[in-house]
């Protein structure tokens, strides 16, 4: 193996210890790396909550939840346990099937998309050849299920709001997408790994930030449309639509809703971060530190302080762009729907397609910088 | 049997099993959404079957296409035009019915053809590319399939523009749908007679 720690194989090599073939072996490793990654998304989702009261709590002058743990930590999990004690309800004349699916239809393909998230060079589930990609088509599902609930919930505002979520869904998926082509076109490759390691060069110098500052830009206001964030919160719009296409759920079924859209946050502020923000990457590489160090670079030891460094270092960097979409939530107003569809097909599409051609131009002139 | 063979066994199982059943559903069931949405699985079905044949390109694109553009416009198209109202019994559907079997039929023994004469085994196992597939493709459709691929995106670019004149009623005089002129000031308001058939 080219990489000092590799935990799969020893895994099964003490699995094979207690006389189990290697299939079997096998077969117990691979829900592991998946169920580390569920938990991972669902303690990211209770921490985003936690910070999404306390910083919307400082950006109005309140305190916050206070009383629930120190400083509140555990007001999430009481707001967990309560969604999930709730009473189910369907109302009388929704459709049952429809009114269930809807939900995990939303919040299936945003855990599956996690796949691809890489926490360092072989912290991830799968690296899949056309790993982005996977991505792209897999939240190109939600709004079916936007459809679904709303349709099913039979009631106007359910169905607007359905409507309208995925509308901006399908408008905002175009130029996302190809801002993300912009990236892959510099990387050629589609696997995350790739993408990162392509700005593993020269630290902080190297980040796709520099290189792709539109794509940047127009990718993260895309992403927040994509979550229904409030700047784009209109599917919701508590003020016009009661809550869209939530407005007839309840107890569990809401929550499914409410944590497929943290996972979804969590989720596009990973990617940025990955994409742009050069994902395990430390601003100075390790590499150079370890060779400053005279360290051997395949040390038991060095490995793990580079694994940790590049967990801390993605957490961070997705972190630090929630606190942005947090505090952004409360220094902007909500567009309106005509202003959306505007933004996006008028604004945010032409300016990414321009984006998309100036790269392969660039990246024909200077292939030293574009990648070749 | 090996245990990657079996799982591969059971899934391609299942995932035709869903797109048989998924496909009677689209086409028997009485409710068009619950059609709509069928249809939606079975594409979804298909894609797990490119994903069991090693083509994840091919799957992920049919997911984006199929399920998340196609599919999507269509639930649309419903839900904006849910009329409530039952369907006209029609005279000669005895005729009718024979006419759309027989043309079944006739696709059905084409594929069954082609399913025969083709040869689908691989030459050699080498020649499989899996991950590879997707440099392939591009490759060939800047190539020897570039034709076929701008035909296709001038079909779509007339597909565009017709919809952008029959949605803009202030590019034509009569309303195509109606008949009648076309109020030019207010191009957002529905004519008269959308509104009144409703009750």
């Amino acid at each position: 193996m080219e990489y000092g720690l590799d935990l799969e194989y020893s895994f099964n090599e003490f699995l094979k210890g207690f006389g189990l073939s290697s299939e079997i072996a096998h077969i117990i490793w691979l829900p592991l790396p998946m169920l580390l990654v569920l938990v991972a998304a669902v303690v990211g989702v209770l921490v985003t909550v936690w910070l999404e009261r306390k910083i919307s709590a400082a950006a109005q002058q309140r305190i916050g939840p206070e009383y629930a743990g120190a400083l509140g930590v555990l007001q999430p999990i009481a707001d967990g346990l309560k969604l999930l004690v709730k009473e189910d309800i369907i109302p009388a004349k929704a459709d049952g099937i429809l009114f269930t699916a809807g939900p995990i239809l939303v919040l299936v393909p945003v855990i599956l998309s996690w796949l691809i998230v890489p926490f360092g060079q072989d912290l991830l589930i799968s690296n899949v050849a056309i790993g982005i990609f996977l991505w792209i088509a897999l939240s190109s599902i939600q709004p079916i299920g936007l459809l679904m609930s709303g349709y099913a919930s039979n009631n106007k505002y359910s169905l607007l709001g359905g409507l309208r979520a995925a509308a901006q869904s399908i408008s905002y998926e175009i130029p996302l997408a190809l801002s993300v082509l912009a990236i892959v076109l510099m990387t050629n490759s589609l696997s995350t790994i790739d993408i990162v390691n392509q700005q593993s060069g020269a630290g902080i110098l190297s980040w796709n930030i520099w290189r792709q500052p539109v794509g940047f830009i127009v990718f993260w206001i895309c992403a927040l449309a994509e979550c229904e964030r409030l700047p784009f919160d209109l599917p919701e719009a508590e003020e016009e639509l009661v809550a869209g296409y939530q407005t007839e759920y309840a107890g569990m079924k809401f929550a499914l809703f409410y944590l497929g859209s943290y996972i979804n946050l969590i989720l596009s502020a990973l990617l940025v971060s990955i994409l742009y923000l050069g994902g395990w990457g430390f601003p100075i590489p390790v590499e150079l530190i370890a060779k400053f160090l005279n360290l051997p670079i395949n040390a038991p030891f060095i490995q793990v302080f580079t694994a940790s460094i590049g967990i801390v270092m993605t957490v961070l960097k997705a972190y630090l762009l929630v606190f942005i979409a947090i505090l952004l939530r409360w220094t902007t107003p909500r567009v309106r729907i005509d202003q959306l569809l505007d933004l996006g097909w008028k604004f945010l599409l032409p300016i990414s397609l321009a984006n998309l051609l100036i790269t392969a131009g660039l990246k024909l002139a200077f292939p030293q910088f574009f990648g070749g | 049997m090996s245990i990657a063979v079996t799982t591969q066994f059971i899934c391609f199982i299942v995932l035709s099993l869903v797109v048989l059943i998924g496909a009677l559903g689209v086409v028997l069931l009485e409710s068009i959404v619950y059609s709509a949405f069928l249809l939606g699985g079975v594409f979804m079905s298909v894609a797990g079957l490119y994903l069991l044949l090693n083509a994840s390109f091919v799957a992920a694109a049919q997911v984006l296409v199929y399920v998340g553009a196609v599919n999507v416009l269509i639930i649309f198209a419903i839900m904006l035009v849910n009329k409530k109202e039952d369907l006209k019994p029609i005279n000669d559907i005895k005729s009718r019915r024979i006419i759309s079997t027989s043309i079944c039929l006739t696709l059905l023994s084409l594929l069954i053809r082609v399913d025969l004469t083709n040869v689908w085994s691989l030459s050699s196992p080498e020649n499989s590319i899996g991950e590879e597939s997707t440099i392939r493709i591009g490759e060939h459709l800047f190539s020897d399939y570039l034709l076929p691929f701008e035909v296709a995106s001038v079909l779509l670019l007339m597909a565009m523009i017709g919809a952008i004149v029959l949605a803009r009623r202030d590019v034509m005089s009569k309303d195509i749908s109606t008949g009648l002129p076309v109020d030019q000031e207010l191009i957002e308001k529905s004519s008269e007679p959308l509104l009144t058939n409703k009750n």
